[in-house]
């Protein structure tokens, strides 16, 4: 019975399971008075799935409907008749596809540089010693309690100065350096775990550094690799803050300063639209998370753990 | 956490063995590590040194204006700056009601998930999903949610005959509104850490209690907690630095209304610097949010210091 609750994944390793099962098969007389509390648990549970679950099934059902239904107060979940519409308008305005083209080039130029840039310092952090590694982990760290606030005033001077603000490149490359504490934090933990002995037999063949890396490392990393590309992915898809003060010009927006720029004045918004707009928004990040679920704790915690 | 520092010195000592070969790996560092330091450099330090400098500044947006250092005028300003203050009060509101609501929900929702219930796997799907939402969906989701006039929340209420309220804009529901939000998009980040620190604590623990008679409950309290202490008070402090920087989602909710009732610290630095373009001023502002991170985080350094200095003992 046990058997089912798996751990969650790359996080508790096998055999804890066969222990737990053990556990629960050393006192089955205990199973019958448990069921009050399996009740009060199943109870806890349903708040938690109703808190979590229906903020995403309004916003979908808000989308199928009517602009009269959505003007008027109901709490119907189930449309009373379905309006296929908004998503035909909410792409027939011209600049949200345009903005998720432009997401989609910042995205997918984020996740390129991002990974190509640091991969090499997430080895060199992973398997050189001494104070660079310190400092290293250092500015990761500190990096994740600076107030974005503080960095983005000089930030938009410095890429005035540079002709990068208003520009997708320009956007790309801050993205690339502020994503960039994470990857290295994930990839240095994928490589600290890849054995030492691997590299060495390879050097010994005669293999210089890069033929290691190349043909011994990088293989062995594609795994890593991948999830930790769809974070960078994830995160410069849905970033808002910082393209709204490096972008000025509506056709350079990315798709969340033109949702946002949807809202409006209040009263004027189109509920409908809007909020099919959000599900096309929320779709690839939604598949990508999907994927990723098994190893998001496996990622970070190789970082934590290896680091 | 303490594995390196046992692997470190055996790791210098090969070091010291190999003298010529640890210069040539220190070039190769460089060589690895130059191609990601330039854009660090470029868009990370130098704004970052910068924007400390700048709040000694009278800076503003205008271009080619003539910038002036003026010692701690800003500060000296911002002491008397009553609409920072209260902003300020409102950041730390903000973040450590998010942060402690975080901890407790998710807090119940790893021990669900950490229990053999079915629906297991479909919870823990569902509750990741407010992490992969770009947050001006999380915050357009919330505003429907909230909304006075067609939101199913004033309809529920005034289905049961309770007069609906407007969520966002009445001066007292506003903040707590805007907290909720704040819980619901932070609560699958927390779930994760809290559950795999859950998982990894030794069954055996939990076995040795539940032979002395120990309950559900006494065994949460006397064996998970304790277990669980180190990533509880990592986790909120962190949630709380993270709230407190956090911008987009009050940003799209509110805009810092009604009133300025949910006008957080990095909002109205973000107005002073890019609606009124005093930059200088918003720096001297993005200062002090330093400072105050800092001095939270120092706390907690020292603490954790003490405990692993207790622990060697």
């Amino acid at each position: 019975m046990t058997a089912e609750t798996t751990p969650m994944p790359a996080v508790g390793d096998s055999t804890r399971t066969i222990v737990m099962g053990k556990d629960t098969a050393r006192r089955p007389e205990k199973r019958r008075k448990m069921s009050g509390t399996k009740a009060l648990q199943y109870a806890a549970l349903s708040v938690y799935l109703f808190f979590l679950g229906f903020p995403l099934l309004w916003l979908l059902s808000a989308s199928f409907k009517s602009s009269q239904e959505l003007n008027s107060l109901s709490a119907n979940l189930i449309p009373q008749e379905w309006v296929f519409t908004n998503y035909e308008n909410a792409l027939a305005r011209q600049n949200l596809l345009m903005s998720a083209g432009n997401s989609l080039i910042v995205a997918i130029s984020t996740t390129v540089i991002t990974l190509l840039l640091s991969m090499p310092m997430a080895y060199a952090l992973a398997r050189l010693q001494g104070r660079l590694r310190a400092a290293g982990t250092v500015w990761i760290l500190a990096s994740q309690v600076f107030p974005a606030i503080l960095i983005i005033i000089p930030l938009f001077l410095v890429m005035r100065t540079l002709h990068l603000n208003d520009t997708l490149f320009g956007l790309t490359l801050v993205y690339v350096t502020f994503t960039m504490p994470f990857t290295l934090w994930m990839l240095q933990g994928y490589i600290a775990a890849i054995p030492r002995d691997l590299e060495e037999a390879g050097e010994m063949d005669g293999a210089g550094r890069w033929r290691v890396l190349r043909s011994i490392v990088f293989p062995l990393l594609r795994p890593g690799l991948v999830a930790t590309a769809m974070f960078t992915f994830v995160s410069a898809w849905n970033e808002f803050f910082l393209a709204l003060v490096l972008i000025q010009s509506p056709e350079l927006y990315t798709l969340p300063i033109t949702l946002r720029s949807f809202l409006g004045a209040e009263g004027q918004t189109q509920l409908g639209p809007l909020a099919a707009g959000a599900v096309l928004a929320t779709i690839p990040s939604l598949i990508i998370f999907s994927i990723l679920q098994k190893k998001l704790t496996g990622g970070m915690l190789a970082g934590a753990v290896k680091g | 956490m303490s594995t390196p520092t046992r692997v470190e010195p055996a790791r210098k000592q090969k070091v010291r063995r190999i003298g010529p070969r640890a210069r040539a790996e220190r070039r190769e560092a460089i060589v690895l590590v130059l191609p990601a330091l330039l854009p660090i450099i470029i868009f990370s330090v130098v704004p970052l040194v910068s924007g400390v400098a700048l709040g000694f500044t009278d800076a503003t947006l205008a271009r080619n204006a003539d910038v002036s250092f003026i010692g701690f005028g800003n500060f000296i300003a911002l002491l008397g700056d009553e609409r920072f203050w209260a902003s300020f009060g409102i950041g730390l509101i903000w973040a450590a009601a998010v942060a402690l609501l975080t901890l407790v929900s998710a807090m119940g929702l790893a021990l669900l998930l950490n229990s053999d219930l079915r629906l297991k796997g479909f919870t823990r799907v569902l509750a990741l999903i407010p992490w992969a939402m770009p947050p001006v969906v999380i915050a357009i989701v919330w505003r429907m949610i909230y909304n006075p006039n067609s939101g199913p929340l004033n309809a529920a209420l005034e289905s049961v005959g309770i007069p609906g309220v407007n969520w966002l804009g009445d001066f007292r529901t506003a903040l707590p509104a805007v907290i909720i939000v704040g819980v619901w998009a932070g609560m699958p980040q927390t779930t994760v850490l809290l559950l795999a620190g859950m998982q990894s604590i030794p069954p055996e623990q939990h076995e040795a209690a539940a032979v002395d008679g120990a309950g559900s409950i006494r065994r949460f309290w006397h064996v998970t907690l304790p277990a669980l202490r180190s990533v509880i008070i990592a986790v909120t402090i962190l949630d709380f630095i993270w709230q407190f920087n956090s911008f987009g989602l009050v940003y799209v909710l509110t805009e810092g209304g009604p009133g300025g009732r949910t006008m957080i610290p990095p909002l109205f630095t973000y107005l002073e610097a890019f609606r009124n373009r005093e930059i200088g001023y918003a720096s001297a502002m993005g200062d002090v949010l330093v400072i105050a991170i800092m001095v939270i985080l120092s706390v907690y350094l020292v603490h954790q210091f003490r405990q692993a200095k207790e622990a060697r003992r």
